[in-house]
């Protein structure tokens, strides 16, 4: 029966674990803004790369259309 | 074409017009001469945002939401010198490292989801920009610059140059105050969650009689573990409660914290005795789980309009910076350096933020912030110039005669309305209820031990903490947040915004409603224009329409908006004195419109205070247009349903003119007041309140800010709520005016929801104390009782409050 006792260290231990991940999801933040994400990602996914990268993929884009 | 005729369809302010809309903002055009890659434009304004876009290939904007654009204010052109100056800048900047710089901008105006894209593409418009980021909610924006290649004054002239010109309030702190406790109220719930789910799964084997016989030790184990998570729970996710307890017992004031206070102290003390002394199991699920659920409640309540301003002081109302002339030379300073015997100089459309005199030039002052009349008055050299006025036409110098802060209309908030913290008058149902509802708990727990004594001593200690813990009233305090909660997102969704749940029932429990005239019940875009006494024929009124369209005076709009139907000659000439009027020649006719003055050379005697526009074409006087307010829709009807019940008032600031058209809505003279000054508004609702009223007050203006402030529920009306509106408890959308008496009574109703689910947990409250006196309450009785009563609550007052707003049809 001392298994139990085993068992319970570890689902404490497991659940402890959530709720530090759920501080730090809260302290960095995430619970700030509920909204704009949800919007943000919907938008075509152009990274941020260096000025002349992006904008020779734009010219292509422009080309194209 | 494809594209404009579908753009057609675009919202626009104008109701029945056919025409074409801007591809920028969607806004009405007046012909198509505007044009720019085969779209068209209603403004030059817009045109420009379309170039710099497009020149920097963001057509992205365009095609996530049709028309997103927001039309500029071509005249506005603000001045960012004063943005160099290092003490403002300091106060904007949330951190820097002499490279990197970041800063929070309000933008009140993004509204789609093609002002976050462009929002946060700022970066391919500016170099210096590396990141930036939408917080939609909270309308604002943070900005990762590079401060060796931009500055925030070019980031602020970037953004107001496509039309998102950041709103500038030094009173950031506070906010990012709020936010912080708005992450402790988090923490405090995930902790309060985390340990009332833990300590269930280990009282199972209590709850079940499992195992416990054949392993007593693992009870034992068990017991200890449940003491372990619920000390968190105890000492920091119930802090608030033992605070707010504390806080009003020190004010002698038993609030409904008290009673929760008290069942939690005896929660735990109870469960810490039964354990380690092992007698008992304890009540560690029941403390646990009720303390998630009041946190719960509490996050519910706690629902917000960040976008919203309700706080706003007169310092919202007046530029950041100022023109100063020294001598020979201008320079920009901040506002409230401004001292006595300052030279400014007011551009176009600049506010006057002092009370001035003026000395240099043709003033003519739109007082539409401080009286909400939108016509323009003119001031001649010398004449004294309020603060809140706003310059339209040509520059002019003025010398300050007082400073800012003690400016006629800024002395306002010198009231002591506004120096008074939120102490309501109106004591919340349940903090009035949780007196008698504490003393009657410990009475009952008296007499319930003092019974038991003469058997059982130890009994009587039972009875004594199992009636407080059974009675702590969790649903009692459940029930206002939740009713009131659902209640609040009820309003907003008929765009009805309230400051906080408290204004629900103080707004059920008002009296007397007072109103204020300009702009609360009339409408401030539209006037209507009577021609029955101007003698024209449609070529004349072709004409008119012609020259007015030139002209952005509030009354040439008004007239052109009366003759949408007629179509536009060109205009050879055109020229606008401010304060006057408009002289034009079109075809082969000069056309006048102005004053009487102006148009006619012999003055035609003037009887009444309405707004009369006079006309002459080719100097052949046509007799003129008599421009009146329009009262909102649905105004007689609300009026007539008002008045049944409550005392009801009307403050004005103009003279008495439309005395007559007034008493026809309102019945009765006596509750008309005239030419009332800002503080005789203030005076008034503080006389109501003497007599034992209890005041409504609906305002618009800066003018009404004190009147707004002193009355029990403050009500802004506006017809954009993310506009200037002043402090308030509450903005109501105008166009949900004639809705008014339906809030009211819905707010009334809420506050009878709350009443009746009182009712029902009393009902679980004598089941339980029927327990805990007799001595025979366990703790899985607690453990089920407790949320049992609680969600039964909750659901009570969310399914009655969403029934009796679809009844009212608010849903």
């Amino acid at each position: 029966m001392s298994v139990i006792f085993v068992l319970i260290g570890a689902s404490l231990a497991i659940a402890v674990g959530f709720l530090i991940a759920y501080i730090w999801a809260v302290k960095s933040g995430q619970y700030d803004d509920k909204y704009t994400p949800s919007i943000r990602i919907l938008f075509d996914n152009q990274k941020k790369q260096n000025e002349t990268e992006s904008k020779s993929d734009l010219n292509n884009k422009q080309g194209a259309a | 074409m494809d594209i404009l005729t579908h753009k057609q369809t675009a919202i626009s302010d104008e109701k029945n017009e056919i025409g074409k809309s801007c591809y920028h903002c969607g806004d009405y055009c007046q012909d198509d001469s505007i044009k720019l890659d085969e779209k068209i434009f209603c403004c030059n304004g817009c045109k420009t945002v379309y170039e710099i876009l497009s020149a920097n290939k963001l057509f992205e904007y365009y095609s996530l939401e049709k028309n997103p654009g927001i039309k500029k204010n071509e005249k506005i052109k603000r001045n960012y010198e004063f943005l160099e100056d290092l003490e403002l800048k300091n106060r904007l900047i949330d951190f820097t490292d002499g490279t990197i710089t970041s800063i929070t901008l309000n933008i009140p105006e993004m509204h789609c989801s093609s002002c976050i894209w462009i929002l946060e593409n700022l970066y391919r418009l500016n170099n210096g920009i590396i990141n930036s980021r939408v917080n939609f909610l909270q309308k604002t924006l943070n900005i990762y610059f590079n401060e060796t290649s931009t500055s925030i004054k070019e980031i602020f002239e970037l953004l107001a140059s496509i039309g998102y010109e950041p709103a500038l309030n030094l009173g950031q702190k506070e906010e990012q105050f709020s936010k912080l406790s708005y992450k402790t109220l988090y923490f405090k719930i995930g902790i309060a969650g985390f340990c009332f789910g833990n300590v269930m799964l280990l009282s199972f084997p209590e709850y079940l009689s499992i195992g416990t016989n054949e392993l007593p030790e693992m009870k034992k184990i068990f017991a200890y573990i449940n003491i372990l998570l619920a000390v968190p729970v105890f000492f920091y996710s119930a802090s608030d409660y033992f605070s707010s307890a504390w806080k009003g017992l020190k004010k002698k004031i038993i609030n409904i914290d008290v009673p929760i206070a008290l069942g939690i102290l005896v929660l735990f003390l109870r469960s810490l005795a039964e354990i380690i002394f092992s007698i008992g199991p304890g009540y560690i699920d029941s403390l646990t789980g009720l303390v998630f659920f009041l946190l719960i409640g509490r996050l519910f309540q706690n629902k917000t309009y960040d976008t919203l301003n309700f706080e706003r002081n007169y310092k919202s109302y007046f530029p950041i910076s100022i023109t100063i002339k020294e001598g020979n030379s201008e320079k920009t300073i901040p506002v409230e350096k401004i001292s006595v015997g300052n030279r400014i100089v007011i551009r176009n459309d600049e506010i006057i933020p002092a009370d001035s005199i003026l000395i240099k030039g043709r003033a003519n002052i739109d007082y539409s912030f401080v009286t909400g009349e939108s016509i323009p008055v003119e001031k001649k050299n010398g004449d004294v110039i309020y603060a809140g006025g706003k310059q339209i036409g040509e520059a002019v110098e003025v010398e300050t005669i007082k400073d800012v802060s003690q400016s006629y209309l800024t002395q306002l908030w010198n009231d002591e309305a506004f120096q008074k913290t939120e102490e309501s008058r109106i004591v919340s149902l349940a903090n009035s209820i949780s007196k008698y509802f504490t003393i009657i708990i410990l009475s009952i727990a008296g007499a319930g031990a003092a019974f038991w004594f003469s058997i059982d001593s130890h009994i009587a200690f039972n009875v004594f903490t199992a009636v407080l813990i059974v009675a702590c009233p969790c649903a009692l305090a459940l029930s206002t947040p939740f009713t009131l909660g659902n209640t609040l997102r009820i309003f907003g969704k008929n765009k009805f915004y309230l400051k906080n749940t408290h204004v629900i029932e103080k707004l059920a429990a008002i009296t007397a409603i007072v109103f204020d005239k300009t702009g609360t019940i009339t409408e401030n875009s539209l006037s209507e224009v009577n021609f029955d006494n101007a003698f024209l024929n449609d070529e004349e009124k072709i004409l008119l329409k012609s020259a007015v369209r030139n002209s952005s005076h509030p009354l040439s709009k008004s007239i052109y908006r009366s003759l949408l139907e007629f179509s536009i000659h060109k205009t050879n000439s055109f020229e606008e004195t401010p304060g006057k009027g408009i002289f034009a020649s079109i075809n082969n006719f000069t056309i006048k419109i102005g004053n009487n003055n102006f148009v006619n050379e012999k003055l035609i005697i003037d009887d009444e205070g309405n707004t009369k526009v006079y006309i002459s074409i080719n100097n052949d006087p046509k007799g003129y247009l008599l421009i009146s307010n329009k009262y909102r829709t649905g105004l007689k009807q609300i009026i007539e349903k008002l008045k049944r019940v409550y005392q009801l008032a009307l403050l004005s600031g103009d003279s008495e003119g439309e005395k007559q058209k007034l008493r026809n809505i309102f019945g009765d003279e006596s509750n008309l007041y005239f030419k009332q000054s800002p503080h005789d508004k203030l005076n008034f609702i503080k006389t109501l309140q003497v007599k034992g009223k209890r005041v409504l007050m609906l305002g618009d203006g800066l003018n009404d800010a004190g009147a707004l402030k002193q009355s029990d529920v403050g009500i802004s009306i506006s017809d954009n709520v993310n506009n200037f509106s002043p402090a308030c408890d509450g903005i109501l959308d105008s166009k949900m005016f004639h809705r008014l008496n339906d809030f009211i009574s819905f707010a009334i109703k809420s506050k009878k929801i709350i009443i009746t689910s009182f009712i029902i947990s009393f009902i679980y409250n004598i089941f339980g104390i029927i327990y805990a006196v007799t001595g025979t309450l366990t703790p899985i009785v607690a453990a089920i009782l407790m949320p049992l009563s609680s969600i039964s609550v909750v659901l009570f007052t969310s399914f009655s409050t969403n029934f009796v707003a679809k009844k009212e049809k608010l849903l």
